[in-house]
């Protein structure tokens, strides 16, 4: 058994190092957020800042339009992920569902979506946003995610996850006078939990990183997302790193908070729309 | 949803490709001028130095994210000790904002002072202007940008191992093959729906790379990482050429479906179970 032994601890210090490697940034970033700006490029670097200095955190809370920024990202993420999920589902229904005039044509249609770079589009939908008067308003960013490729990867795992359960079930209560739509409320969506799931966490995730399309369509710093608010950052404070890294600590927190809540959730779905092909 | 996608998705690409032949400013009126933006596109010496890097960060990141991603899977794929902290610690940049995870690995790689070079001053090696340095600004991209999605193709390779039978192990263990003949014999054929899948996400999403040069580099020093959709960008909202952008996007768009059509002809041959 030596050469297992032998082995296993390859294993272990491959892991290590690209572990320690993937979570050096958070440490650093965690690091540098409590240090006073003095303390940030001294040598040897160093890993625990003393005197502990929180009034970073209160800075960036306090002073800036971060935490405006931070509702923005949620609550946009937030409005796309609903409005993905209803329309995602609906449609998804239909094509699995309901027989009509050129449905796989259209599915066929909108499964090229998925193909198509947004950078494609971004040029158009820019002028048709500017003379609809919707330029610094947060209404691209909730209209165009939903009816883009997210929303017709949406619409292509809630029909495969509809035609994999059974017909007889539909029949069954239909036969009890269900209409069509409480059969899809009451009896399809709750056993789609699992494709709702992970609509929701590919949407949401991709929207929290969004970048162009905020880019482009925000010019006010109240209205713009996270990443974008923080990529200005960079630019007019010259390198003020230390209010930085408590800014993208404070952006990081959320979403960390809610992965190791739904750490198995979330793994399960990704593996799932990955194998689903 | 079919009118939703009309608007803001079929009716734009139509649109696109109108302007595409068009000398479009941001303000006044638009000029058809036929196929002279592609005639520009092809001699525009800018074009030619973004369409490289645009290929040598595609180029670079596939094969490293597959390679690390599937050794990653390996290692992980039997209980071990310890092992769901490595894999979500693997996993958890995935999670990041992709803007958060360049900011700060930008300022780890900070010219003076910065983390890495604090570090390699401590072994006494000598520091370097990274993100400044024609010659190494595109490896430091390529790196945290592998950094960045690795753990997104790992689970997906976690779930194709999964679909290889028990059984086929033992057989190829009572006939004496070791470790490196079961993997190149048994996982890796039936694993290879997985590989061209991840492939081919990887590819396009390594075209259509954006954030992590704006935030880092600005497709810089001298033009060494400016890539196609940031150029796309620049013509487009910073310089206010619509046509000649939009032409610029029709290109990245062929690009993309030109690697993916041959992606898709060429797995016949190698993808397992495919006819």
């Amino acid at each position: 058994m030596k050469t297992n032994i032998g082995f296993t601890s390859f294993k272990y210090i491959m892991l290590i190092t690209i572990s320690v490697v993937m979570l050096m940034p958070f440490v650093w970033m965690l690091s540098t957020s409590l240090k006073d700006p003095t303390q940030i490029f001294v040598f040897p670097p160093e890993f625990l800042p003393w005197p502990i200095n929180v009034s970073n955190y209160v800075e960036v809370l306090v002073d800036s339009f971060f935490l405006r920024q931070l509702f923005n990202s949620i609550y946009i993420g937030a409005a796309v992920t609903v409005g993905t999920l209803l329309l995602g589902s609906m449609a998804g229904y239909a094509f699995a569902r309901i027989p009509f005039r050129g449905s796989s044509l259209i599915f066929l249609l909108f499964l090229s979506v998925m193909m198509i770079p947004a950078e494609v589009t971004i040029i158009p939908l820019f002028l048709l946003m500017r003379d609809l008067g919707f330029i610094d308003t947060h209404v691209p960013l909730i209209i165009l995610p939903i009816f883009g490729a997210g929303g017709a990867f949406a619409i292509f795992v809630m029909r495969q996850f509809f035609k994999q359960i059974p017909k007889e079930l539909e029949e069954a209560a239909r036969m009890d006078g269900c209409s069509r739509w409480r059969i899809f409320w009451t009896i399809m969506l709750p056993l789609s939990k699992p494709a709702l799931a992970t609509v929701t966490i590919f949407t949401f995730l991709q929207n929290w990183d969004e970048f162009l399309q905020p880019l482009i369509f925000i010019k006010s710093r109240e209205l713009m997302t996270i990443p974008v608010g923080l990529s200005l950052f960079t630019d007019e404070a010259g390198t003020a790193w230390h209010l930085l890294m408590s800014a993208s600590v404070l952006a990081t927190l959320p979403v960390l908070i809610v992965f190791f809540f739904a750490q198995q959730q979330f793994i399960e779905s990704l593996a799932m729309s990955g194998s689903k092909e | 949803m079919f009118l939703g996608f009309t608007i803001f998705m079929f009716g734009p690409i139509v649109f696109s490709l109108y302007m595409s032949f068009t000398d479009w400013p941001l303000l006044g009126s638009a000029e058809f001028i036929g196929i002279d933006n592609y005639k520009a596109v092809v001699q525009d010496p800018e074009f030619e130095t973004v369409l490289k890097n645009t290929f040598i960060f595609t180029g670079g990141l596939v094969p490293l994210n597959i390679c690390l991603a599937l050794g990653l899977a390996l290692l992980l794929k039997d209980k071990l000790p310890g092992i769901g902290f490595f894999r979500t610690a693997i996993f958890v940049p995935v999670v990041t904002s992709l803007v958060v995870w360049a900011i700060v690995w930008k300022y780890m790689f900070a010219t003076d002072y910065g983390f890495i070079n604090q570090i390699l001053g401590l072994f006494g090696m000598e520091a370097r202007a990274w993100l400044y340095d024609t010659d190494l600004a595109m490896p430091v991209v390529i790196f945290i940008s592998v950094l960045k999605n690795v753990g997104l193709n790992m689970i997906l390779f976690l779930a194709g191992l999964q679909l290889v039978p028990k059984g086929l192990y033992e057989a190829a263990k009572i006939d004496g093959a070791n470790r490196f003949r079961q993997f190149f014999n048994v996982t890796l054929p039936i694993i290879t729906p997985t590989i061209f899948l991840t492939t081919i996400i990887t590819i396009i999403g390594a075209m259509k790379i954006f954030a992590q040069i704006y935030v880092m580099t600005r497709g810089g020093p001298e033009n060494s990482t400016k890539v196609l959709v940031y150029y796309i960008w620049e013509k487009a909202f910073q310089s206010f050429e619509m046509g000649y952008a939009s032409a610029l996007a029709f290109i990245l768009f062929f690009i993309i479906l030109i690697f993916t059509l041959i992606q898709w002809q060429l797995r016949k041959r190698w993808v397992y179970n495919e006819d």
